[in-house]
């Protein structure tokens, strides 16, 4: 099963977050990316094709596909099974309706894996108000997920998420702009993954510990609030800054900052971004726990672990059909490539692959590269 | 979740009670040529902060309130 279990929300956020531009539709655009995840044993690649059409003069409809193929040697399926590979579709479909200062919309978006099925529903109304300087933006999803598991054809559990947002943003100078968003999401069901175990000290075996399966509680809430702030430089480039704060009733509390700059050259655009996120573990998140069922709840998710997290990002665009002139019924045309690099060091999640005695093994650590080729084209 | 509810509430009031009044914006749209530069978009590559948000809520325990929820500058 994928880990990547969020991936249909975030989606969801997509289709609508792009589209909660109230009093105006969304541009007709469409985008053609193969994206890239490699680090820490595993490989994840795959298309993702987005297509935006407006249809008369108050409605926008928005459909995209996207695929992971993944092949997974990470350390939890070196060190407790063996490695493997999957692939996830994943399919969405999105209207936006505008009449006058008001924009809603909605969204479909079922994924498929051969363990794992997911679909969300996602409503949003956006409202523009004080003479455009304003926009609030309502949203709810409704998630449905089937987890079964691939060695297991009578293992079926369900579990299900509901997200409720608000986003304000607003203009406060004519250079600068912001947004604050504040997300709750709540899941109830099976929460964990049916695979992962947790490690407890076992005397009674050579290396000292042995694994069993992993329990989560069967609800967790979060709260988080985002601002992100972007400014427009006394020269043609802008610097943007964000903060989010988050919290959940796991006892995981982060916070995530990021900083960019924006500049322009010609028909290039370089985006240079730097992103820094600190947690807290889950309060039964363990790396060794001192017996069998020592606690009622148990897990060992490295990302349930206290962590800290550096991404340092560079991405550039070249627009080689422009406005006004465009091609044909193309208005612009682009060829964006990203480059991200992830290190991730955690404060409590041994390397157990080291092959050190137990509870003296070196903290694991993650480097990712993570890649972004695609084409966007407006029409 | 009731605090949720009545939050929703107020702002769906005030943004009704606002399109009653008679506001004058502090930013002219004239003034806002700046603002829709697409530099200035908070989200200027929906598809891949998508990804690249997903890509971290897979890697990291948090989860949501990133990236731009939605807004213009209403200079288009």
């Amino acid at each position: 099963m994928l880990c990547l279990r969020h991936i249909v929300i975030a989606l969801a956020g997509l289709l609508l977050g792009s589209t909660a531009l109230a009093g105006v539709l969304p541009e007709d655009r469409s985008d053609v990316m193969y994206h890239l995840y490699e680090g820490g044993g595993v490989r994840i690649d795959g298309p993702s094709v987005l297509m935006r059409k407006q249809v008369g003069s108050s409605t926008s409809f928005v459909t995209n596909y996207y695929v992971d193929m993944i092949s997974s040697a990470s350390i939890d399926v070196i060190t407790t099974a063996s490695p493997y590979t999957e692939e996830r579709t994943q399919w969405s479909l999105g209207m936006d309706y505008l009449r006058g200062n008001t924009t809603m919309s909605a969204s479909y978006t079922t994924s498929t894996e051969s363990d794992f099925d997911a679909k969300t529903y996602a409503f949003a109304v956006s409202q523009d108000m004080f003479g455009d300087l304003t926009t609030l933006t309502l949203s709810y999803a409704l998630g449905d997920d089937t987890v079964g598991r691939s060695d297991d054809p009578l293992f079926e559990r369900e579990a299900d998420r509901q997200q409720y947002g608000v986003g304000l943003t607003q203009i406060l100078t004519r250079n600068m702009i912001a947004t604050l968003n504040y997300q709750v999401v709540t899941d109830e069901g099976f929460l964990n993954n049916p695979y992962r175990t947790v490690r407890y000290a076992d005397p009674s075996v050579p290396r000292g510990f042995s694994f069993e399966p992993e329990l989560y509680p069967n609800t967790r809430t979060s709260n988080a609030l985002g601002l992100r702030m972007k400014y427009f430089l006394p020269y043609r480039a802008a610097l943007e800054a964000e903060y989010r704060y988050f919290t959940d009733t796991w006892d995981i509390e982060g916070h995530t900052a990021k900083l960019g700059y924006v500049q322009p050259m010609g028909p290039f655009t370089f985006h240079v971004k730097y992103r820094y996120h600190d947690q807290t573990g889950a309060h039964f998140f363990s790396d060794l726990f001192p017996r069998a069922q020592a606690t009622n709840f148990r897990g060992r998710d490295k990302e349930l672990s206290p962590l800290t997290s550096h991404t340092l990002g560079l991405s550039a665009s070249w627009e080689f059909i422009e406005q006004p002139e465009g091609w044909k019924f193309l208005k612009r045309g682009s060829l964006n490539v990203s480059y991200d690099f992830l290190a991730v060091d955690y404060d409590e999640f041994s390397d157990i692959s080291s092959g050190q005695p137990v509870g003296s093994e070196p903290l694991y650590e993650l480097e990712a590269d993570i890649i972004q080729i695609y084409f966007s084209f407006w029409y | 979740m009731k605090r949720f509810a009545k939050a929703m509430l107020l702002l769906v009031v005030a943004a009704g009670v606002s399109g009653c009044s008679n506001f004058e914006p502090w930013v002219k749209p004239y003034e806002r040529d700046r603002l829709a530069d697409p530099i200035m978009a908070l989200d200027m590559d929906p598809v891949s902060s998508s990804y690249i948000m997903h890509v971290y809520e897979a890697r990291e325990g948090a989860r949501g309130g990133e990236g731009a929820a939605g807004g213009g500058c209403g200079c288009n």
